[in-house]
């Protein structure tokens, strides 16, 4: 993408990361994963489908926490910039809320109302995040091989307690060994 | 008694440059997630918070929205420094991790067209999508044992399944979805928790 092109997706790329980053309530923003595929890759264009889980898949290889897969989104749709720029949108706006909170509200989260908030949210962060495994699925498991890769990746991490990391380097292995 | 998380003063006092190494040294040991390396940090290593702080911590961090871990980097070093230290947790959980994977994308940019490099994504990315998947189907079962009641358990699946098709499979905008799901799945939990008791909750 040229210097032109990138300038001028990176402000609506800014303000969509932000903007969707305030609704990932109840437990994380790999939830968000099945949104931005649908607006950066299928809306707007920005990326490939197969650019996108790559940096899903590079994102949680690394340490650190899950939300960088949207650092490399940023990466790929606008350079440097877009890297930094789509990680700080999507952490400032919690980081400023959270302050707020810290500072200014005292309350617990014992009451009625909060235990429903966090009651009524949750089976929606689990279908999400299951929509964000089927949308990656789709992409990434493109023959017979990967399928069962991504089938016996769910099983593992059912039955075990195996540090997820180990089972990325081991298909990274099988990709190698059988030319994926 | 659980401490309110605003206003208690903890017994010990840490500088924001000690939360940033401690922050950053968890963030970057953390494979495959934070939290389990967070847990072990904080509570069992360096002992600043006890275990019932930590899930008080966690319970408040997963109701806000955004990463889980860097609200609750900031809310624990908010704790021990007030803003410098809220500011230096929470850059510690997230800058050494964030150049890491730049360091790693630009190479990928830079190798992508080596079959090497596209052999390993492949299989990595097929890895991926099922630790994904099998995360929701863990939180999924974690929601069936919560729910004692048949009824209380049938719209929870319902609802799960309605955000799971049109946000996945349909590929509805999420802010849309979230819209209807939201209001309507919070007030089915309303009416199915218990009004408070007088005594003890």
């Amino acid at each position: 993408m040229n210097a032109d092109a990138e300038g001028s997706v990176l402000v609506p790329m800014l303000l969509y990361f932000a903007l969707i980053s305030l609704t990932a309530v109840g437990g994380g923003v790999l939830m968000l994963a099945p949104d931005i595929h649908r607006y950066a890759v299928d809306t707007q264009h920005w990326l490939t489908a197969d650019q996108f889980v790559a940096a899903f898949a590079i994102a949680q290889a690394a340490p650190g926490p899950n939300v960088l897969y949207v650092t490399l989104v940023g990466l790929q749709v606008a350079g440097l910039t877009g890297a930094i720029g789509a990680t700080i949108a999507v952490v400032m706006p919690t980081f400023f809320l959270t302050l707020l909170l810290v500072r200014f509200t005292p309350q617990r989260p014992a009451g009625r109302l909060s235990r429903a908030v966090k009651n009524g949210l949750a089976p929606i962060s689990t279908g999400l995040l299951a929509g964000g495994g089927w949308v990656l699925a789709r992409t990434a498991d493109t023959g017979h091989t990967q399928v069962l890769l991504t089938v016996a990746s769910v099983g593992v991490m059912m039955m075990t307690k195996l540090n997820p990391v180990w089972l990325i380097a081991i298909g990274a292995a099988i990709g190698v060994a059988l030319q994926l | 008694m659980t401490p309110d998380i605003s206003t208690d003063s903890p017994a010990i006092s840490i500088r924001w440059p000690t939360l940033f190494v401690a922050f950053s040294r968890m963030a970057l040991t953390g494979f495959g997630g934070v939290m389990p390396f967070a847990y072990h940090a904080l509570v069992v290593k360096r002992r600043w918070l006890t275990e019932r702080e930590f899930s008080h911590y966690l319970a408040f961090s997963q109701m806000l929205p955004g990463p889980t871990i860097c609200n609750m980097a900031v809310m624990i070093g908010w704790r021990y420094a007030r803003l410098r230290g809220a500011v230096a947790a929470f850059a510690g959980i997230l800058l050494g991790p964030m150049l890491l994977v730049l360091a790693l994308g630009i190479a990928y940019a830079r190798f992508a067209t080596q079959p090497v490099v596209r052999h390993v994504l492949v299989g990595m990315s097929a890895i991926a999508a099922g630790l994904v998947i099998a995360t929701a189907m863990k939180m999924a079962l974690g929601l069936s044992q919560a729910d004692a009641r048949w009824k209380q358990m049938a719209s929870t699946a319902l609802i799960g399944v309605a955000a799971f098709v049109g946000v996945g499979v349909m590929g509805w905008p999420l802010i849309e979805v979230a819209a209807v799901l939201a209001p309507l799945s919070i007030a089915l939990a309303w009416t199915q928790s218990e009004p408070p008791s007088s005594g003890q909750p």
